[in-house]
This record gives C-alpha cells, sequence and structure tokens, in this order.
C-alpha cells in the first residue's frame, strides 16, 4: 500500500524553480531514500510533505486520500537544520515539543521516560541543552522526531554530527521503527548508508527526478559488465580472440592468487566469461562489479547537464 | 487553539522564571519610590546642620534681634574684631561673617562673607529674617504715625492667598473638581509606561522570534504547529508577561507607598515643618508653606476624583492593542533577519512613529483638546500612546471608541500581514533580505 505519494508537484521561489513536475510514491513500511546534490529541491519537497509550504501545482495525497492538516501528528521530521531552546531544560522541551505534535503531558512523559532510559541519557532530564554536546542534542532530537509513534518518519541528514557508535545505534533504531511499520523517508548525501537501509529511492537534480526504483535495481541497471576474478594459473590475456571480447582493466599477476579486473565488452554473460576461463586456468572467486550507489549518484547527475 | 495555548504557556513560564525578570520586577518599585522618597528625606535631614554665624551691626537696628534658628545661630561682634576678623574670615571658627554697614537704611544692602558656599536656604532665610524686621519696623513707624487703632491686624488681614479650583463638568451637568497638574502627571506617566511597554515587549518578541532562528529549533516546531500559531502564541505569551510585570509593579509600589507613608514621612515630618514654621514666625514664609500644604491636600483629594478604573482599563487595551500592532511588525523583522546587527535597517520604520509618538504626546499633554492630539490619538500607529496621555483629562467618548475600533482594525491587518512575511522569514536563512524581497513574500502561498 502507498503511504503518501506527490503527483506532479511544482513549486517556484521568487527567481528559483525548487521543483518541476516532481512524482513520488512512498511504499508503506518501506525506506524511501531522497537523494540529491545540494540545492536540487530535496528539502522543498520535505518541506511539502510536512506542510511546512504548499506546492503551487501537483497534489499531494497520505493514505491514499488528500493531506490535510491532522496529518501532521503522523509525521515525524528530523530537519537537516536542526536545533534547540538552549536554555530550556531537556526534558521540559522534549515534553514540550511531544505536546506540540498532539501528545497528552501524561503520555508524553511515559514514551519520554522509556526512550531516555533505552538512550541511556535519564541523567540529561533537568540539564540545560547548551550543557550537551552535538551529539548529544542530536540524540534528543531524533527522540523528540519518533516520540509520538508517527506512520511516517522523515530524517534528513540524520547521522551528521554522531560518532560512529551512536550512528550505528540511530541505524538499528531505524530499522527496527521499519520493522514495527513505520515508514520512513530519508535524506542523506552518505550513500553507504543509503545502500545498506533505503529499499526505494528518488534521485533529485535541478529540481526534477532524474532517478526512481527499488535501491538494488538502480544498481542492476548501472552494471558495466564488469567482472573481479582471482584464479590460479597462468593466464595469456594477449590473444585477439580475448581482447576482442573484453577489455582488461587492471590484471595483477603474482603467482598466487592473481586478480583479474576485467569488462565485458559485448552482451555476453557470465557465463562465457567463465567459459573463456577455465579452460586456461582455476578460478577461484567471481564476482559481478555492482556500482556503489556513490557511483550511480555521480555518474547520473554529471550527466544531468 | 489548543497549540497556541502550550507555545503561549512556554513563552510565559520560561520568562518570567528568568533571574532578570524576577530582579527588574522587585527592583524597579524600589528604585521609583526611591527616587520619589530619598530626596524629600534628605531634605529633612539637611536642616540639622546648625552654622554660627558672627555679625557686625553698623547700624544697630538689629541687636539682639537676630533669634537663632535651625541653620544659623549670630553671634554678634564690636567694631574692632570684625576689623580683625575681615582679614581672616577662613581661619576664624565663624562660618560666616554678616556685615550690616551704618547706612543700610539708605543701601538696604548687606553683605557675607564666607570661606565656605553660603547654602541657598541659609541666604534666604537671613534675607528673609532681615527683611521682615525692616518691614516690621516701617509698619510700626507707619502707625505710630498715622495712629489708627489695630492698623497692624488690620493690614495684616489683607493678605490674601486665592485658591483657583478647576471644575470639571460632564455631559449630563454632574460637576468634579479637577486638576490639570494631576491629568499631566497621569497623562505622562501613562504615554510614557506605553511607550517604555512597546519597546521593551516589542524586541522581546525580536529576540525571541531570533532565537528560535538561530538556534534551528524553528523549523522543527513549524512541523508541529501553523507558523501563524507559532507567532501569535509567542506574542500573547509575552503580553502576559507585560502584564504580569504592570500588575506586580502597581502592587508592589502600592505595598511600598502605604508601608513608607505609615512609618516615616507622616508623623516626624509634621512636627518638623511646624517647629520651623513656629521659630520663623516669618509671614512670607509661611504663607506660601500654607499655600504649599494646601496644593498638597488638593491634589490628594484630587487623586480621589480621578476616573482610575477608566484609566487603567484604557491602559491594558491601548497597551494590549499597541503592543500587538507593534511586535507584530518586531516579530517580522526577527524572522527575516539572520543577526542582531542587521536589525537597524528594519527596525527604524518601526522605532519612529513610537518616537514621534512621544514628542506629540509632549504637547498634548500641554493642549489635549488640539487638532494635533485629536488626530495622532486616531492614528493607530501613534493613538495607544497619544491617546493615553489624553485620558486622565478626559476624553469624549466617541473619540475613544473611534481610536479602539481604528487600532483593532489596523492590528487585525497588520497581524495578516506580518505573518506572511514571518512564515516566510523564519525559513530563510543566509543573507540578509532587502525590503522588495520581503514584499514578494507577501504574495507566497502557503
Amino acid at each position: 500500500m502507498v503511504l503518501f505519494s506527490a503527483i506532479d508537484v511544482s513549486k517556484t521561489y521568487a527567481s528559483q524553480q525548487a521543483l518541476t513536475n516532481v512524482s513520488i510514491s512512498v511504499e508503506q513500511g518501506t525506506i524511501f531514500g531522497l537523494l540529491g546534490p545540494n540545492g536540487a529541491g530535496k528539502t522543498t519537497l520535505i518541506r511539502i510533505i510536512n506542510q511546512i509550504t504548499a506546492p503551487d501545482s501537483g497534489s499531494v495525497y497520505f493514505e491514499g486520500r488528500p493531506l490535510k492538516s491532522t496529518d501532521i501528528s503522523q509525521i515525524g521530521y528530523l530537519p537537516e537544520e536542526r536545533g534547540l531552546y538552549k536554555k530550556m531544560k531537556v526534558g521540559e522541551q522534549a515534553l514540550y515539543l511531544g505536546q506540540l505534535k498532539g501528545l497528552s503531558r501524561h503520555d508524553a512523559m511515559k514514551e519520554l521516560k522509556m526512550w531516555f532510559e533505552k538512550f541511556e541519557i535519564t541523567p540529561w532530564w533537568d540539564k540545560k541543552v547548551m550543557e550537551l554536546s552535538k551529539g548529544m542534542q542530536q540524540k534528543v532530537q531524533f527522540i523528540c522526531t519518533v516520540l509520538h509513534k508517527p506512520q511516517l518518519l522523515i530524517f534528513d541528514e540524520p547521522f551528521s554530527g554522531f560518532d560512529p557508535i551512536n550512528a550505528d545505534l540511530i541505524t538499528q533504531e531505524i530499522l527496527r521503527l521499519k520493522n514495527e511499520g513505520a515508514t520512513i523517508i530519508f535524506s542523506t548525501h552518505n550513500m553507504e548508508s543509503v545502500e545498506q537501509l533505503c529499499d526505494h529511492i528518488a534521485l533529485i537534480d535541478k529540481s526534477k527526478k532524474i532517478l526512481d526504483g527499488p535501491t538494488t535495481q538502480i544498481r542492476e541497471n548501472f552494471k558495466t559488465n564488469t567482472f573481479d576474478i582471482t584464479y590460479r594459473g597462468s593466464l595469456n590475456v594477449d590473444e585477439a580472440y580475448f581482447a576482442a571480447k573484453y577489455k582488461i582493466l587492471s590484471h595483477e599477476q603474482n603467482g598466487h592468487g592473481n586478480k583479474l579486473h576485467v569488462q565485458n565488452l559485448h552482451d555476453g554473460t557470465s557465463q562465457d566469461l567463465i567459459k573463456d576461463l577455465v579452460n586456461q586456468v582455476e578460478i577461484i572467486s567471481f564476482n559481478e562489479v555492482i556500482p556503489s550507489m556513490n557511483e550511480v549518484f555521480i555518474k547520473v547527475v554529471k550527466q544531468n547537464i | 487553539m489548543n497549540k497556541i495555548l502550550l507555545i503561549l504557556k512556554r513563552e510565559y513560564t520560561t520568562r518570567v522564571q528568568k533571574k532578570s525578570f524576577i530582579i527588574l520586577t522587585l527592583l524597579m518599585p524600589i528604585i521609583l519610590s526611591a527616587i520619589l522618597f530619598l530626596p524629600a528625606y534628605f531634605m529633612s535631614m539637611n536642616d540639622e546642620q546648625q552654622h554660627t554665624i558672627a555679625v557686625y551691626d553698623g547700624s544697630s537696628i538689629f541687636l539682639g534681634r537676630l533669634e537663632s534658628t535651625n541653620l544659623a545661630a549670630y553671634k554678634f561682634i564690636p567694631k574692632d574684631e570684625y576689623l580683625a576678623l575681615k582679614k581672616d574670615i577662613k581661619q576664624s571658627s565663624y562660618y560666616a561673617l554678616l556685615i550690616i554697614e551704618p547706612n543700610f537704611l539708605t543701601t538696604n544692602a548687606v553683605q557675607i562673607a564666607s570661606g565656605n558656599n553660603i547654602p541657598y536656604d541659609l541666604k534666604s532665610q537671613i534675607q528673609d529674617k532681615i527683611k521682615s524686621i525692616v518691614e516690621k519696623d516701617k509698619m510700626a513707624e507707619v502707625v505710630r504715625q498715622t495712629a489708627i487703632p489695630d492698623l497692624e491686624k488690620k493690614i495684616e488681614l489683607t493678605k490674601t492667598h486665592i485658591r483657583l479650583d478647576t471644575i470639571k463638568v460632564g455631559s449630563n451637568g454632574d460637576s468634579q473638581k479637577s486638576s490639570t497638574e494631576i491629568g499631566m502627571v497621569l497623562g505622562y506617566i501613562f504615554g510614557f509606561m506605553i511607550y517604555i511597554f512597546i519597546f521593551l515587549y516589542g524586541t522581546m518578541v525580536m529576540q525571541g522570534v531570533m532565537e528560535e532562528k538561530q538556534s534551528r529549533i524553528v523549523e522543527v516546531i513549524i512541523s508541529s504547529v501553523k507558523p501563524f500559531q507559532l507567532m501569535m502564541g509567542k506574542i500573547i505569551g509575552i503580553a502576559l508577561v507585560g502584564l504580569t510585570q504592570f500588575a506586580l509593579w502597581v502592587i508592589l509600589s502600592m505595598a511600598i507607598f502605604g508601608f513608607s507613608k505609615n512609618f516615616y514621612p507622616d508623623h516626624s515630618k509634621k512636627q518638623q515643618i511646624q517647629n520651623i514654621m513656629e521659630q520663623k514666625q516669618d509671614i512670607i514664609q509661611q504663607d506660601s508653606s500654607e499655600a504649599q500644604l494646601d496644593k498638597m491636600q488638593e491634589i490628594i483629594g484630587m487623586t480621589d476624583t480621578v476616573n482610575f478604573p477608566l484609566i487603567i482599563g484604557c491602559f491594558i487595551f491601548f497597551f494590549i492593542g499597541g503592543y500587538l500592532l507593534y511586535s507584530s511588525m518586531f516579530a517580522a523583522v526577527g524572522s527575516a533577519i539572520d543577526a542582531q546587527e542587521d536589525a537597524q535597517q528594519f527596525m527604524l520604520p518601526i522605532s519612529l512613529p513610537i518616537i514621534l509618538s512621544i514628542m506629540v504626546m509632549m504637547s498634548a499633554l500641554k493642549n489635549p483638546e488640539g487638532s494635533m492630539a485629536f488626530w495622532f490619538s486616531m492614528i493607530p500607529f501613534t493613538s495607544p500612546i497619544v491617546m493615553m496621555s489624553r485620558i486622565p483629562f478626559g476624553v469624549p467618548a466617541w473619540q475613544l471608541l473611534l481610536s479602539m475600533a481604528l487600532l483593532v482594525i489596523t492590528f487585525v491587518g497588520m497581524v495578516w500581514v506580518t505573518a506572511r512575511i514571518y512564515r516566510t522569514g523564519i525559513l530563510m536563512y543566509g543573507k540578509k533580505p532587502s525590503w522588495r524581497e520581503i514584499g514578494k513574500w507577501l504574495t507566497y502561498k502557503s
């Protein structure tokens, strides 16, 4: 089931086109990666989902019907530009933010106690925010985002400011929330975490969506028929037959566990390559090279001029 | 609505709990009463110091007739001592030397020589004393010459002190004593208070908006509430802080005033004044003191006839109205800028009408019925201050209602405009916007 969808959404600021006919569709219970270079229009789209701003044209649907103002309580948003009241106490502030999302003071308190214990930050309750480190503040902000158990969570660069241990903690929490049925829109420049977390991605560049699809399929689509092979024995790659079929990208021969990085120039399958190789050498490992999201990102954005 | 209440509560409680709020709230009435009471207190203290003054009386008119007072003890000295003293009065034990030349009756002049600066009080006391003795002698001479019985008493009776009562006639014919002075003082106090409150709490709103923008919490909050709710919650919350402070000031001032009235000036001071006056037996002095006492009593009596419920009611209305009008503009400025330094350029057009109001108020106090006072008490940007300064003098109901209605209409319109600037401004980081850009924000779709 589609939890959220935007259809043909456009938005223009004074001199700048922020979004041009962008459509996305987010399946319930999945993590949707919203990618794009700086200034591409991601934040505008996220603000439209949060009803902070409205599209000039196009429509936005939540649970299959047009998004309405009360849906705010079903959305949790961790903006990239985020902060807390510096002079307010951590606990009071978290309670306040929870209540603004529609929780009663009592429920907010109950949830907060649970989260503070889970993140082992109960002693911070009466501290002022300005006494906390940036990472500590981020933890509090994460809690405030998920506190009201929203159906749709939007994380914009959730890992910035975290050390690897806390980043892992947050990753585990995001995955747990997904398993419990939450739908997550995830915007980041960290492509490793996209590969790790996202089921589906959309890439926006210069206000337009230029790529959309399941993460694994997109990476499949960007395959270049390249393979990594480790073998034993001696391989003669200079034969005209071999050179016409394959492009050697790198070839390391050190007698033991030789490595070959090769691209199949024609539409031959991996089977063909294996056949060509097994005649000469003993194959230890054979891997098809699937491009990382990082490579896909750079390739797509560079092409989109 | 519920969310505005939440925001309002946070804005209110965090500010009321601040140390600066508590200190200012407690200190203000103390400072105020200190300003009112200390000068009076010190004046009564100073009287205690008595100086010894040497008198050389060449005319022999005053010999033995200058009685010591609280300020001075007189000691008559012969001519040779006077000549010696004249040279080094500084080294002598006398505070000053009063010289009355033999030809005094023709010159009507005396001299006082001293190494110190003679205080004004002492100077005028000596002057009055000599004057009254000379007048008494002249009077006695006239009485002796004319031989009219009881002439002295009769002349005394011709002296008359005139009191001028101004009567305020209401529309239904009832009349009330009023006082221009009271009107001016109250008008000034209330007009000035609105001025201070608008600036103080208006800039507080601006600071609050900037704090939210700078700390980047604003995007978190407006994903939960509408920017309009955030802005109004903040504005109303801070208005309540202002009203709380005002109420506490009134209560504390009344408490301090009542307390100090009981325990200090009344009995001791009155006794003191009476003692001084008895000592002086000085007709003119007594006369002016009497007039002053009259005035005091009159003013105290008059404050009872001032319509305080109306004034306080109007004060609260014009404070809230003026504050809402201006604080919404301050909120818009706070949303448009990133740093305090950029505030000046946008503050100026807001501050100008407020400062203009204070200037108009000064002249409205002198002429509360004038056309300048009238028009500026109708224009919503100046009416809170100018109208407030007119109210103690009595303002026709239709003018008051019209002014209030115009103020309400304007602030509703202004809140609409500023809310549109605000909701765009709070999400704009980086460069300082131009007026043109801010104008464009008005047309953005929310």
